[in-house]
């Protein structure tokens, strides 16, 4: 497989997935939206109640923070689902498939293109608000309680996979079905098992401390090679350009 | 240059291509004619390693169809243009053709130079800036032809490059193939237009499932037997038909001047068809005869399949 080819064909995804507003706003405001609610929920929620005890305000602000891995699996489903359904609605992929280009080459190039923009969306979410939580919680904690290996293992590994999850699973579907909105909901289901991580972490089936995120990494990591050689094998060019409509 | 030995292609119980042998020599323009679901779209999809054969044999080139390692060889040894144009249309027309030269691993200077070259060709060097979604149905066209020779392929394969245009853009289409022509290249066209095969192809294959018949398109007018002999004359009566009649033509039609009858051989069979005419009391004003055309060699081909 030839990198170089994928990145073509990603950046080339990228742009026009720039030029497409409306995508791109959708992808940027649920990061942005949630990084300011959540320390704003935090900053309302310690008012009222006389403030949060100092010993309290890392368990809340960690409830938060695992949205970081939901976010990124959220992100990526729609531009995922329209690369392949897409390309054969604008009827661009007889064209593409007909040059010197393997089926991985293209798979990867459009999984780029939708890891980079929900990545990149994460990670600035994250960012704005790391740095609110520490301008809400270091008169109470003494110290920045950002950034912390917790975040940086969500940050770094966890919203990653959890954004290659769900590019694979959208792309998956893509390849299997003919039209966006159903390619676009089945990918989105991706994001059920990570709600169902932070809600077992909330209710306190699992404790999501360091080593289970770390635990949780390494499944993800699995699940996410194994996709990608599904991916590969249901991607059937015979079948795409002869049974779609 | 391609060759096919017998290549079918089956989807489940239905026979789309059916053992069809054929070779199109370098710098050939090959005609591929047929009606609506004759396989001429699956037999260029074959060739063009986008689906795979269900038997047979076939090489482009040096390269065979079927074979994993000699399929990217194949798909960058040629262009094609489908029967969709598939553009992006959000891209301007020079970057639809620049990222086409980038998949075709063309380096920059070679995609800088092509880009101009063929838009230049076809007339849209003006345009190269505006997006694609904003030309006419014959730009499209003809920028899909500039997409699937931005690589320089020695192969073209063009898949009703005409269906669709005005007749001003598909003359314009048809003027740059027989360019293509000049140039040496092989080019593969699947087409509906009997008038545009007669005019570009040196060779036509009546497809239908079934190779039903190759040859140039004099050779195809020929291979339909039988002519029509139109005889004008000054006054026809019933003398004159009985003696016809008695010769045993082909079929007969006749009004107040004219006589109209179906002969195989008409060298052999117009004199003494005269001959009775005159014998008759007939005035012989003039005697033609009508050849079959392309048309008439398709249509009976097709209607024999069916």
């Amino acid at each position: 497989m030839r990198l170089s080819k994928s990145w073509i064909i990603a950046t080339k995804d990228l742009k026009s997935f720039i030029r497409k507003r409306t995508v791109l706003y959708t992808a940027v405001l649920l990061p942005l939206l949630l990084s300011v609610l959540f320390p704003a929920i935090l900053e309302i929620s310690t008012r009222k109640s006389g403030g949060v005890p100092a010993a309290d305000l890392p368990g809340l602000v960690n409830a938060f923070a695992f949205f970081y891995v939901i976010i990124p699996a959220i992100i990526p489903t729609p531009i995922a689902s329209y690369s392949i359904v897409g390309e054969k609605i604008e009827k661009s992929l007889e064209p593409l498939l007909a040059t010197p280009t393997t089926d991985g080459e293209i798979l990867l190039g459009k999984s780029i293109a939708a890891f980079l923009p929900a990545i990149v969306a994460t990670y600035l979410g994250a960012a704005i608000f790391m740095a609110l939580i520490d301008s809400i919680s270091y008169g109470k904690l003494g110290y920045l309680y950002y950034p912390n290996w917790s975040m940086g293992l969500i940050l770094l590994v966890l919203a990653p996979l959890a954004a290659i999850l769900s590019v694979e699973m959208s792309v998956i579907a893509s390849a299997r079905l003919s039209d966006v909105r159903s390619a676009s909901q089945l990918g989105s289901l991706m994001f059920l098992p990570f709600t169902g991580i932070y809600l077992a972490g909330q209710i306190g089936l699992i404790s999501l401390d360091t080593n289970n995120l770390l635990i949780i990494a390494a499944v993800l990591a699995v699940i996410a090679l194994v996709l990608f050689r599904v991916s590969t094998a249901t991607f059937r060019r015979e079948e795409i350009l002869t049974k779609w409509k | 240059m391609i060759e096919t030995e017998n290549l079918t292609k089956k989807f489940g119980d239905l026979t789309a291509v059916d053992s069809v042998t054929l070779r199109v020599e370098e710098g050939e323009v090959f005609g591929f004619l047929g009606p609506n679901g004759a396989g001429k779209t699956t037999t260029v999809r074959m060739l063009c390693c986008l689906i795979s054969k269900s038997s047979g044999n076939a090489t482009i080139g040096d390269y065979e169809i079927g074979n994993e390692a000699d399929s990217l060889k194949i798909r960058k040894t040629i262009g094609l243009v489908p029967d969709n144009v598939g553009l992006y249309e959000d891209m301007t027309a020079y970057d639809n053709l620049d990222y086409y030269g980038k998949l075709y691993e063309c380096t920059a200077s070679q995609r800088k130079e092509n880009i101009e070259r063929f838009l230049k060709m076809l007339g849209l060097w003006d345009k190269r800036d505006v997006a694609a979604g904003a030309f006419s149905k014959g730009m499209k066209q003809k920028l899909a032809i500039a997409r699937a020779l931005i690589h320089d392929p020695q192969i073209l394969f063009m898949d009703e490059p005409t269906a669709n245009l005005d007749p001003e853009s598909s003359k314009i289409v048809r003027e740059f193939i027989l360019d293509l022509k000049k140039q040496k290249k092989t080019i593969f066209l699947n087409t509906h237009n009997l008038d545009e095969a007669q005019r570009i192809c040196d060779r036509i294959g009546i497809l239908n499932t079934k190779l039903m018949a190759i040859g140039t398109p004099q050779e195809l007018e020929q291979s339909v037997r039988g002519r029509t002999t139109v005889i004008r004359l000054e006054q026809v009566n019933d003398l004159i038909l009985g003696a016809l009649k008695k010769l045993s033509p082909g079929n007969l039609s006749s009004d107040a001047k004219k006589v109209t009858i179906d002969v195989v051989d008409p060298e052999k069979q117009n004199p003494a068809i005269v001959e009775a005419i005159v014998g008759a009391g007939g005035r012989v004003v003039s005697v033609t005869v009508v050849g079959s055309t392309l048309e008439d060699a398709y249509l009976k081909l097709v209607r024999e399949a069916a």
